[in-house]
C-alpha cells in the first residue's frame, strides 16, 4: 500500500499527466489529418475513376495490413537510411497519420456507400454538380452516420500511440516506464495507471461517441 | 532489399514463424475466452452480464502494449518466470479476446429472437438452443470479422519485438542493427507481413460479399 502512496507523489502523477498530454496532442494531430486524407483517399476510391481508384485502393489495403510498428519503425529508422530525417513527434505524427488515413479511407468510404443512391441522383438532377453534390449533400450524411466508427478508430489510434515508446515518444506509456525504471516498487502502481488512466481516457469518449450518436439518430427519425 | 531477404531468409522466415505460431495460439485463445464473455454478456443472470460487460470494456480500452508489458512485468516478480513469447502471446490473447467476445455477441444478436423463442418453445433447453440453433445461424455472419481478426493478430503479434518475443519484427530489427541496412530491412518485413494479410483480407472481403447475397 505504502508503495501506492509513494508512487503517485504529486511530481510522479504531473509526470504522467505530461505523458498523457503529450499522447493527446499526437493523437489529436493524426487524427486530423488522417481525417482529411482519409476523405481524400476514401473518395478516390469510391467514385470509381480507371486505374487512379485502383491503385489507390491498392495503396489503401497495403497500408491496412501493415503493422503500425513497422510503419512506425520505418518513418524513424529506415528513411534516415534515404536521407529523411525526421524528430520523433514528427515521425510519430507521420507514422500514425499513414496507418489511420488508411483506417479512416475504409471507414468513409463505406459511409458514402451506405448513402442511398437517391441521393445524389436527386442532388445531380437538381443541377449539382458532381464535386456539389458529394460535398454539400453525400459527405455530410456520410460523416453523420460514420460517427462512432470514427470515434472507435481515434480510440484505437490513442491506444496505439503507446506504441511509439519504442522510439522514445514522451507519452504516457513512456513516462510510466521511466517511473517505475527508478523505482522497481512502483511497477504495479504504475501499470494500474497506465490501465486506470487509458480506460478513463477512452471510454469517455465512447460515452460521449454514443450520446452524439443518439441525437444524431433522433433528428435523422 | 532482395538481398536483405536472401542473406537472411532464415532469420527472418524463422520470425515469420514465431509471428504465425503466436498469432495462432493466440487466435484460439481468444477465440475460447472471447465466446465465453460473449456467452456471459448475454447471459441470464445480471451479475454474469455486468462482468462480461466490464471485461470488454475494460480490455477493449487499454493499449495493447501495457497489457503485455504489465504481464511481462508484473508476473516474474511474484509467480514465475515468463519469456518474452509467453508474455507477448498471452497478452495478444486477453486482448484479442475482448474484440472476438464483441465481434461474436453482435453475431448471436444478430440471428434473430424468434429463433430462440421458437427452439425453446419445441422443448431445447438454453444451452441446446444455443448450441444447435443460435451457433450454426451465427457462424456465417461472425466468419468474416474473425478473419479480420486474425488479421489483426497477425498485425499486432509485432507486439512481440517489445519483450524478445523472436518474431518477425524482432528479427527485422536485429537485421537492421546489424547490417545498419535499415531501409531495405524493413521493407523486407514488410513485405513477409504482406504476404500473410493481403490474401487473408481478400479472402475475408470476398467471403463478405459471398455469404451477404446469399
Amino acid at each position: 500500500m505504502q508503495n501506492f502512496i509513494d508512487a503517485y507523489s504529486a511530481i510522479n502523477l504531473r509526470y504522467l499527466f505530461e505523458g498523457l498530454w503529450i499522447t493527446t496532442e499526437v493523437s489529436v494531430v493524426s487524427i486530423f489529418f488522417s481525417f482529411i486524407i482519409g476523405t481524400l483517399m476514401g473518395v478516390a476510391r469510391y467514385v470509381n475513376i480507371k486505374y487512379f481508384s485502383a491503385i489507390i485502393g491498392f495503396i489503401i489495403d497495403l497500408i491496412r495490413n501493415l503493422p503500425l510498428l513497422l510503419i512506425l519503425f520505418f518513418t524513424y529508422f529506415a528513411l534516415p537510411n534515404i536521407g529523411v530525417r525526421l524528430a520523433v513527434i514528427p515521425a510519430s505524427i507521420v507514422a500514425m497519420t499513414v496507418f489511420e488515413s488508411a483506417m479512416l479511407a475504409e471507414i468513409i468510404r463505406s459511409g458514402i456507400n451506405a448513402v442511398p443512391v437517391g441521393q445524389m441522383e436527386a442532388a445531380r438532377s437538381n443541377g449539382l454538380t458532381y464535386v456539389q453534390a458529394m460535398t454539400v449533400v453525400i459527405l455530410p450524411q456520410a460523416f453523420k452516420a460514420m460517427i462512432p466508427a470514427l470515434v472507435s478508430q481515434f480510440i484505437s489510434l490513442v491506444k496505439d500511440t503507446s506504441l511509439a515508446t519504442i522510439i522514445l515518444l514522451p507519452e504516457l506509456t513512456y513516462h510510466a516506464q521511466i517511473i517505475y525504471g527508478q523505482n522497481v516498487n512502483y511497477t504495479i502502481p504504475m501499470f494500474v495507471a497506465l490501465a486506470v488512466l487509458y480506460f478513463v481516457f477512452n471510454y469517455a469518449l465512447s460515452l460521449i461517441s454514443r450520446v452524439i450518436d443518439r441525437r444524431m439518430s433522433r433528428t435523422r427519425a | 532489399m532482395f538481398t536483405i531477404l536472401f542473406d537472411h531468409a532464415s532469420e527472418l522466415f524463422s520470425g515469420l514463424g514465431y509471428t504465425l505460431g503466436a498469432s495462432f495460439i493466440a487466435l484460439i485463445g481468444s477465440l475460447v475466452l472471447g465466446t465465453l464473455f460473449a456467452l456471459m454478456e448475454i447471459g441470464q443472470h445480471k451479475w454474469v452480464r455486468v462482468i462480461g460487460r466490464a471485461y470488454v470494456e475494460v480490455v477493449r480500452n487499454i493499449p495493447l502494449l501495457v497489457i503485455t508489458m504489465g504481464f511481462y512485468v508484473i508476473v516474474p516478480m511474484f509467480i514465475v518466470q515468463v519469456d518474452g513469447f509467453t508474455a507477448g502471446t498471452i497478452g495478444l490473447t486477453i486482448y484479442t479476446s475482448a474484440f472476438i467476445a464483441e465481434t461474436i455477441r453482435s453475431g448471436i444478436q444478430s440471428v434473430s429472437s424468434g429463433q430462440m423463442e421458437g427452439a425453446r418453445s419445441v422443448g431445447l433447453t438454453y444451452y441446446q438452443a444455443m448450441f444447435h440453433i443460435i451457433f450454426p445461424q451465427a457462424i456465417k455472419i461472425v466468419i468474416p470479422p474473425l478473419g479480420n481478426q486474425f488479421i489483426n493478430l497477425v498485425k499486432n503479434s509485432s507486439i512481440l519485438a517489445f519483450v524478445a518475443g523472436f518474431d518477425l519484427m524482432y528479427q527485422g530489427k536485429i537485421i537492421a542493427n546489424s547490417t545498419f541496412n535499415t531501409f531495405d530491412t524493413y521493407l523486407a518485413v514488410g513485405l513477409l507481413y504482406l504476404i500473410v494479410t493481403m490474401p487473408l483480407s481478400y479472402l475475408m472481403r470476398f467471403l463478405e460479399k459471398k455469404w451477404k447475397t446469399a
